[in-house]
């Protein structure tokens, strides 16, 4: 019962991750990364850090790369897209496509956040140079060493035809 | 596998258990672990090699954390089984002494075995148990390369023969290929179409395997069996286990790695939301909730207070002990060719002292586990490298036999020796035995990963030499640094602290086993009282050592005004090594002048017994220095799969960089003073030079390539900036003395 009191205090947060609704009852404080982990089973998106500093626990929102470590659900706006959005093993979207055919991951632990930086920076700028794309990447980090990969998979992902996500990144 | 009676005769085991690979490296009969959750339509052929009618599934069991040997040896079993790789399911598979890693732990003596059993009746457990399966060291690939193809072997000559039996057809008659077995008149059976026949055959105890020249995919580069997952945030990390009902935890530790809580309030965290229950263990304070964030918030909200340091404060001090304990007299001696007082007592010496710092692991996933105590059984679930040694300590917390532990073994965010230790895996427990009955996931933050690491040990050197007609006529080192094994047996439950510290061998790891040509040539390690918890980290004593060894080296050199190239081949006369240095040098050019303010340097050794080397070319800007180029040989022996030899051999170059370049853990008031990103500086994309791979293979013996990197990387870079400085650094990280852009 005494559980209970404790959450009948929060209000209901509607959360839309990729394009379903989902109603959660959290402290509104909570970031949207233990959201999505500990309360939707959402394991894509990934703790790294939980101050910003990795980019492991990127997602899109409105196409817009952003820490949800960082991000506190009770301040979400806009339609979330992590990883699981993005592509499925049976219909990865067109850059995990890239990133298969090119070998990126060897860990992994990292890649969510890298792929979906990279999305957004393929929707900005479709056809980014090296400096473009260390600029944009660089708040990702990887410990495996994937970088160069990363980069070869980024360009090579540019030279194609336009993304299958619309200008605003989402599906 | 489904958990349904295993209903096949017991042929299969039998045959099973006389295996050549590993019935040689069992004296014991060690059943064949896959058979205990064998079900009706499944076939187990070694303990390796698992069959149903979805297709053939591979038991590769090392840990999965990057470097890709699930696949490498996956692909060692598909090629002799005749199957394509494209095909096949890969999985860690159960803990089990079947799996020991002959490479990485020596076997078990008659003697020993008897000792230790007979040892434990009468209560007398001073010689440990083993837990030889094991991931670490370089070793996965030289352990699998002849066991894994024999399995594969094995399980080819079963269904050869089931189809043999099936089709009424003599072996001889039949081949395979591609997954299946082609009778003579051309009809294929894919193997899973011959389960049935094949559960009552015995496989071979040593089958032949295919001559290097017969290879169809071994040594062709292969697509990851993890890269699908890994791509599309579906694999699975430790931290990614969900189960019914399972609470969240997290440690709330003591700053003073290692020592107790005094006392502890949780008053106030009671009243926050999700608070589940807070209990003091080891050197810190679990605190269990219904969401990781929920109990990392009331953490913040417990009073402790805390036991004080049980090592030195300061990192001066720590600095002090090290630095001082190589100019002992006595220490223990591990090389000592010729008579290097009387060399030293007739020239001029040649003297250099090095120092190192900690390092972090710093692995992208945060410590962590997953555990569950019900019915008297315990579940771990966690990426680890040495499942056997977490399941023997979980059962002690547990108060349960070793046998009622079930390791479930995930792929690692990064392991880099970080993922052998066993504290994340004891808060679990503790947890899992407090909620009885329900599932508790520990996630330590990041603060807590890089403030509470077994860290890279801080070491130092001393060098002293001389030179004769520009060769090195003696070469002393004295290297000093805390010992692993010292450092390790503090931490395991149920071994009082007060260990004595002793040298091991990872002290010396990497000066040792230089094979220069030194006439008068001495090695002294020297021991250090108790420092921070040290540990395994990527390249091990090597990561030090072979920066000591190699930059000594590389003074001679410019002393004696002589190539650091040719200095280093003229002192050789080891065939591999001798590749690997040309290997570089013709990589970079290494004899052409070089654009003004621009510079070389080259580095040499062995790591883990395979000769790698790499010269880096550096530039002098405004802003300071720049790395341009690096260039890394590395001989594995025999390449099985290159595309991946080059991935291992560019992470563990850049993970050597960005350690050489910023890495360096230090202690105030007690306490680690680096706790996230940004004190802890790790390399970024903008950082990353080209780096060109050339891969040797001197055919001599397969090695590994996982850590082959690490050690040449920080040598090379001093070498270089020495190059192009004039200033020799001694001190790592380097940035303490130039900056980087």
């Amino acid at each position: 019962m005494e559980e209970m009191a404790k959450y009948q205090k929060f209000k209901k947060i509607t959360l839309i991750v990729n394009r379903f609704s989902y109603d959660v009852y959290v402290d509104a404080n909570m970031p949207l990364l233990w959201v999505l982990r500990d309360e939707l089973g959402l394991m894509g998106t990934k703790y790294g850090c939980g101050a910003g500093l990795c980019g492991a626990c990127s997602v899109l929102i409105d196409g817009v790369a952003t820490r949800s470590c960082l991000l506190a659900a009770g301040n979400v706006t806009g339609e979330i897209m992590t990883i699981e959005g993005l592509g499925t093993p049976a219909a990865p979207d067109r850059l995990q496509e890239t990133w298969i055919k090119e070998q990126v991951a060897q860990c992994g632990y990292c890649q969510p956040g890298q792929i979906l930086t990279a999305h957004e920076l393929l929707c900005n700028n479709p056809a980014p140079g090296d400096a473009e794309i260390e600029r944009a990447m660089a708040g990702n980090l990887c410990r495996c060493g994937t970088y160069p990969r990363i980069k070869k998979a980024i360009k090579a992902a540019a030279t194609g035809p336009s993304s299958a996500a619309n200008e605003n990144g989402k599906l | 596998m489904r958990r349904r009676k295993f209903i096949f005769t017991s042929v299969s085991a039998a045959g099973g258990i006389a295996i050549g690979g590993y019935y040689l490296a069992q004296k014991e009969t060690v059943p064949n672990p896959l058979l205990d959750t064998l079900a009706h339509g499944e076939l187990a052929i070694t303990p390796y090699v698992f069959l149903d009618i979805d297709g053939v599934t591979i038991i590769a069991p090392r840990a999965e954390m990057g470097q890709g040997i699930h696949g490498t040896l996956a692909l060692l079993v598909a090629e002799e089984l005749d199957v394509p790789f494209s095909q096949i399911r890969v999985i860690h598979g159960p803990l089990s002494k079947v799996y020991a890693n002959n490479v990485a732990y020596p076997k078990e003596t008659t003697l020993m075995r008897m000792l230790r059993r007979g040892g434990k009746i009468v209560g007398w457990e001073k010689i440990k148990e083993m837990h030889p399966q094991l991931t670490g060291g370089q070793s996965s690939t030289k352990d699998g390369f002849v066991k894994m193809r024999k399995a594969g072997a094995a399980a080819r000559m079963v269904l050869l023969k089931a189809a043999a039996q099936q089709y009424d057809v003599k072996v001889d008659a039949l081949r395979t290929s591609q997954g299946k077995v082609v009778l003579p008149n051309d009809t294929a059976i894919p193997y899973t179409a011959l389960l049935d026949h094949a559960k009552d055959i015995a496989p071979p105890t040593d089958p032949l395997l295919k001559p290097r020249r017969e290879w169809q995919q071994l040594g062709r580069s292969q697509p990851r069996v993890d890269m699908i997952s890994k791509c599309t945030g579906t694999a699975k990390f430790g931290i990614d286990v969900r189960l019914p009902e399972m609470l969240y935890a997290t440690v709330k530790f003591n700053p003073h790695i290692g020592s107790k809580v005094k006392w502890f309030d949780d008053s106030k965290a009671k009243s926050m939301p999700g608070f589940v229950k807070a209990i003091a263990k080891l050197d810190g304070i679990i605190v269990i909730a219904t969401n990781t964030w929920y109990a990392m918030q009331a953490a913040k909200a417990i009073d402790v207070e805390w036991e004080s340091a049980l090592y030195p404060t300061e990192t001066a001090a720590h600095r002090e002990v090290v630095s001082k304990a190589i100019l002992n007299e006595q220490g223990g001696q591990v090389v000592n060719d010729g008579n290097v007082d009387a060399a030293f007592s007739k020239s001029e010496i040649i003297e250099g002292t090095y120092h190192v710092p900690y390092l972090a692991h710093a692995a992208m996933e945060p410590q962590n586990a997953v555990a569950m105590f019900k019915n008297g059984q315990l579940d771990i679930w966690a990426g680890h490298q040495q499942p056997g040694k977490a399941q023997h300590l979980g059962a002690k917390i547990a108060g349960i036999f070793p046998q009622a532990v079930k390791m479930h073994t995930l792929y690692m965010g990064g392991g880099f020796g970080r993922r052998l230790e066993n504290d994340f895996i004891s808060f679990a427990v503790h947890a899992a035995v407090e909620m009885r009955g329900k599932p508790v996931k520990v996630t330590w933050s990041r603060e807590s990963d890089m403030t509470h690491d077994a860290y890279r040990p801080m070491a130092s050197a001393r060098f002293r030499a001389a030179l004769g007609n520009a060769t090195i006529n003696a070469l002393a080192l004295d290297v000093a640094s805390p010992s692993l094994f010292s450092s390790l047996r503090r931490r395991d439950i149920g071994i009082k602290n007060d260990v004595p510290e002793r040298l091991d061998k990872f002290n010396t790891a990497g000066v040792g086993e230089q094979p220069y040509s030194i006439k008068n040539y001495r090695v002294t390690a020297h021991k250090v009282e108790r420092l921070l918890p040290v540990g395994w980290f990527r390249g091990v004593g090597e990561s030090q050592n072979v920066f000591f060894h190699d930059s000594a080296i590389d003074e001679l050199a410019h002393v004696a005004n002589a190539d650091p190239f040719k200095f280093r081949l003229s002192h050789l006369e080891h065939d591999p090594s001798i590749g690997v240095l040309n290997a570089v040098a013709q990589l970079s050019n290494w004899e052409s002048s070089l654009p003004k303010g621009h510079a070389r340097g080259i580095s040499y050794a062995l790591s883990s017994g395979a000769a790698t080397a790499q010269v880096i070319e550096v530039s002098k800007k405004k802003e300071g220095i720049k790395i341009e180029k690096v260039f890394a040989a590395i001989d594995v022996g025999i390449a099985l799969d290159p595309r991946n030899i080059e991935a291992q051999v560019r992470s563990s170059v850049i993970f050597g960089l960005g350690a050489a370049m910023y890495g360096e853990i230090t202690v105030s008031n007690g306490k680690v003073d680096q706790t996230n990103f940004h004190d802890y500086a790790v390399l970024r994309m903008n950082q990353i030079p080209p780096i060109t791979v050339h891969i040797h293979e001197s055919e001599s013996k397969i090695f590994g390539a996982g850590e082959s990197g690490v050690p040449t990387a920080a040598p090379a870079l001093g070498n270089a900036i020495y190059a192009l400085t004039g200033e020799r650094l001694r001190e790592l990280p380097f940035s303490k003395s130039v900056t980087f852009v």
